[in-house]
This record gives structure tokens, sequence and C-alpha cells, in this order.
């Protein structure tokens, strides 16, 4: 038997790829139906034209992520409300890629859309960690120093070391605690620069997650909760 | 105009509609369009200035002389038209359905026009016939726009060029952008704006203004933006997050004004997603959170003046009050950001 926790558990590790978080937080699960061995889960977006290859991506991993769930048997994961549903929902419950769902409107899979995010998701996640220790008052020169094993624990810095090993960059501890999103080095001119970058970077992302909860608020009814805790 | 402590504010809205987005006009993907814009009016409105949706579908042209002029403060509005004629048989907000405007209230609207580089040579001849009629100096893209099977198209493919080099030609100088959820191809980011970047390189004398300052995509923008001194920053969908998010929205404009600078960015209401009244009255109130001011720095008036019209008055050639003619000369050159690290 599986349980609905166990399946909502399993969609907490789904993210959002274009702003790294978590699909169960972000309000996108509209309902999990646990039946025997078999699992629906129903997802939602904020909007009827949310971009259609982020859609597949999230219906795609959500499905994988529950299949991993041990002794589990079918799975269905249909998006709802999205002017992609039936294009979506038909390519993934047969198995077929982005390329199947749109045949002629795509040249390829998505790995590279993914990639590019995962990278602006850890640039962004880096400004965090980094804007946190120059606020207790560390040096640029400090922090141009500082080494991953150093860095305290924390969501933040967690985020960081997993986006780091999807990327394959070192995540050894003697490695450098901030790198270029691409794993290069920073001296102390160039982690500034680089940082001033991943500031915007950073609000792009958290700016999209706050409108995209607004706007499923505002979609579905419910209540939004930032606003709620403003 | 806009008066408030005694200063007068010049208020050019560059981005208005009139659409036609009723259940007689639309198929089921323009009614979640219009729905879609509907929830933006929700969400990021006051609550005085909700419509009912039946309202919302569709407005009358005495309500968009009320909301733009008689209330709105505006001395001048820009029609930015969006076609999709796939959702909307009639169209959604075509150039000739502005028109009539132009003709009864001369000198209070501009009307541009727009393009859609998949309709090839046909598509060159009724940009003539556009700017023949209406002498539009400028055209509002939207990339995202469906075409039968096609879900978009991008501003640096060869078949755009060409739509540009005629506009060139034509004297239409100002090149609106709106980046939306779909692009050819779609396995792509569709809301990147680099293709924008191609166009503005390819371009120079092209002014490129992209609208909602490439949300969600602020980054992205903001880095062809710093280098590429013809390309412009519209407010559209960015400015009413003064109302519900006012730090996120201080931290928007700081943002702008470090990798811009204070004469390449446009009010736009989006009208009627937001109403200008509020927004202008709003922006006129707003500042830089203190606590924000030693990383972002101030609003100043003069900088409100020229976001609110001043700019938009220098693209369009629009006359603007002689009290103003010392603020609009004072050009602040440079954008403080500089040597940029592409941040992926």
């Amino acid at each position: 038997m599986i349980s609905a926790e166990q399946v909502l558990d399993a969609l907490s590790g789904v993210r959002d790829p274009e702003i790294d978080e978590p699909l169960t937080d972000l309000g996108f699960v509209a309902g999990v139906h646990v039946d025997g061995t078999s699992v629906d889960v129903r997802l939602r977006l904020p909007t009827y034209f949310c971009a259609p290859n982020f859609a597949y991506l999230m219906v795609a991993d959500a499905l994988e992520a529950v299949r991993s769930l041990p002794q589990v048997g079918d799975v269905t994961i249909t998006l709802d409300d999205h002017f992609a549903s039936g294009e979506i929902n038909g390519a993934i419950a047969v198995g077929q890629g982005f390329e199947a769902a749109f045949p002629g409107e795509s040249v390829g899979e998505l790995p590279a859309l993914r990639d590019l995010f995962t990278r602006k998701a850890f640039t962004a996640r880096q400004s965090r960690v980094c804007d946190a220790l120059l606020r207790v008052g560390r040096t640029w020169e400090e922090l141009a120093d500082t080494r991953l094993g150093a860095l305290a624990g924390g969501p933040d810095v967690t985020r960081c070391i997993s986006l780091r090993m999807s990327l394959g960059i070192d995540t050894a501890p003697g490695s450098p605690a901030f790198v270029r999103a691409d794993g290069s080095a920073l001296d102390v001119d160039g982690l500034k620069r680089f940082m001033r970058v991943a500031r915007l970077v950073r609000l792009s992302l958290e700016g999209n997650a706050g409108l995209c909860r607004a706007l499923l608020a505002t979609r579905y009814g419910i209540e939004d909760p930032e606003e709620a805790a403003a | 105009m806009y008066e408030k402590d005694g200063e007068r504010y010049f208020i050019v809205d560059a981005h208005i509609a009139y659409w036609d987005a009723g259940p007689d006009n639309r198929n089921r993907f323009g009614e979640g369009f219009i729905k879609c814009f509907y929830d933006y009016h929700r969400n990021l409105s006051p609550e005085e200035y909700l419509w009912p949706f039946e309202k919302f579908q569709r407005y009358s042209e005495a309500d968009l002389l009320h909301d733009i002029f008689e209330v709105g403060y505006a001395d001048h509005a820009i029609f930015q038209p969006t076609y999709l004629t796939d959702f909307f048989p009639r169209g959604f907000n075509k150039a000739e359905q502005d028109a009539p405007f132009l003709e009864k209230h001369p000198g209070m609207f501009t009307l541009n026009g727009s393009f859609d580089p998949r309709d090839g040579d046909k598509g060159l001849e009724y940009l003539e016939s556009l700017h023949d009629r209406y002498n539009v100096p400028g055209v509002k893209l939207y990339t995202a726009e469906w075409k039968g099977e096609s879900r978009g198209w991008r501003l640096d493919a060869p078949e755009a060029a060409r739509y540009l080099e005629k506009c060139q030609e034509l004297g239409i100088k100002n090149i609106h952008v709106h980046k939306g959820p779909t692009i050819w191809p779609l396995d792509r980011d569709a809301f990147d704006v680099a293709d924008v970047d191609g166009a503005a390189s390819s371009f120079p004398e092209l002014n490129f203004i992209v609208e909602h300052v490439g949300l969600p995509r602020l980054e992205d923008f903001c880095w062809i933006a710093t280098q590429e001194p013809n390309v412009y920053a519209g407010l559209s969908v960015a400015i009413p997050l003064m109302h519900t998010r006012p730090r996120y929205f201080a931290q928007i404009i700081g943002e702008l004004l470090y990798w811009l600078n204070e004469d390449r960015i446009l009010f736009g209401s989006d009208y009627a997603i937001w109403q200008p009244k509020w927004l202008v009255e709003k922006f006129v109130d707003f500042q830089i959170p203190e606590d924000m001011q030693s990383e972002l720095g101030v609003l100043t008036t003069d900088v409100k003046k020229k976001i609110l019209g001043l700019n938009a008055a220098r693209l369009y050639d629009l006359e603007i009050p002689a009290q103003d003619a010392a603020i609009a000369a004072r050009s602040n050159g440079a954008a403080v950001g500089s040597e940029p690290v592409s941040p992926a």
C-alpha cells in the first residue's frame, strides 16, 4: 500500500525548474489519489499560458518521482487547465518526449533548457548565501577565500551543494565556496562583479516565484501564503 | 498633466490597448488569454479599481477616454496593437480597431503598427499600408503569437530582419517587443530576450523597447540593455507591483537605474489591465524604502518626470511643456553597471 503522504513526499523533491522551488510549496499539486498501488496526481499552474516546456518538465519529473516509490503500480500525472494539457498529458502517458508532444514545433528535447535554469538557480542561491555572510560582517576578501566545507549548513547551502552536484561542480569541502555557474573560480574582484549579477538573477527568480504564487491564488481562489504572512 | 506638491508631471502612457475579447470573438485559447489577463488585473490592482469580467472583456470608447485622459492624467497615449487573430477572429487589438480614436481626437493618441515576419511579402505590404494610412512611428511585436501550427518567432531571424529594414526605410523607429510563453523552437526559453540583442546590434538606428522590462527574465534584459544603448525598458506589468510588492518593485527600478539609466525607462499602464490613475499617483508618491536606499539610491522628482513622460516624448517626438525642457535635456549618459559578467 502506498499512502498519499508518501506521494506528496516524493513530489516535494520535484521543483519548478524555472524558479527552483518544490511543486508542493508552490501549490502546484492540486490533488493526489491513491487506490491500492495506483497513484493519480493532478497538477495545476498559475496561468493557462504558462510556458509549455517548463510545464512538460514538471509533469515528467513528477512521474519519475512517484514511479520511484517502492511497490508503486500505475502512475498517472495529469496537468489541468493548461493550453497544452492534452499534448503534454498525452505524450507523458505513453512515455514520449517533448518533441513528440509538439511535433514540428521543437528541434530537440529539454536538457539545454534545464541546464540553463539549473545554473540560474545555482547563481541565485549563491547570492543568498553570500549576502547572508556579508550581513554578518564578512569581507569580500574572506568570502573569496572561504571553502565550501566552512559554510554553515542551512537550506540555501544545502541547495547550493545539491545544485553543484547536478551541474558536475566540485563539492569537496576544500573547494571554493563561491564559483561561477560554470564552476570556474573567482578572485575578489571577480566575486564582487559576479555577485552583482547574481543578485539580479535572484531578484528575477524570487520575483517570479512570488508572482506565480499570487496568480495561482487568484486563479483558484486560494490563499496566497506570502500575502498571509505579510 | 498630474500635479502634486507644486510639481507638474507631463504624462505619456506608452502602452494602452482597446481590445475586443468578448465571447463572440474568441476561441478557447482566446478565452484562456483574456482570463489570464484578468487574473493579472485582479491580483495586482487595488480593490477600488477592479472591473467585473464582463466589462474587462470589452470596454467602451468612452471608458478608455475617461480612464486614460479624464481621470488618468495622460497628456498623450500610445496604442500598442496585439493581433492574436488565431485566438480572436476579428483581432484582439489591431491597429484598425484603434485607428478611430486618432481621427476623433487629434493630437491625443499615437498609433503604432505591428508585423509578423511569418507573413512574408504580404506582411511587408501590410506594414507599408499601416505607414501610409496612419503614419505609424513604431510597431508592437509579440514573438509568442500563434499562427497556424507555429507557436512563435524570433526577432533575430532573417525573415524578421527584412521587416526591420522596412521599418528603417519607412522611418518607423520605435520597436516595442513583448515576449510571451511560446517561441520557435518550443524547447528554448521563450522569455529570453537574446534575440532582441541581435536585432538591436544590427539596427542601431532603431529603438527597441522591451515591454514589462523583460520580466520574467529581468536579468537577461538588463544584461543586454547595459550593452545596447538603443534598448529601452517598458514598465508595463512591472509598475503595478508597487501596490502589492513595493519592495520588489523598488529593487526592479533600482536595478533598471543601475544597468540602464533614467533616460531609458518608459511608463506604460498596459490599460485596460491596469488603470493609469492609481499608477501615476502611486508612482509619484513612491520612494525606495529607507533601508534599501544605501544600495539602490533614491527616486528624484526629475527621474520620475522622465519616466512618466519625458523619455517617451523624446522617442516619439512629442512636444513637451517648456518647464520640462531643462530636465529632458539633462541626459544621464552611461549606465552605472559596468563590465557585466554573464550570469550563466
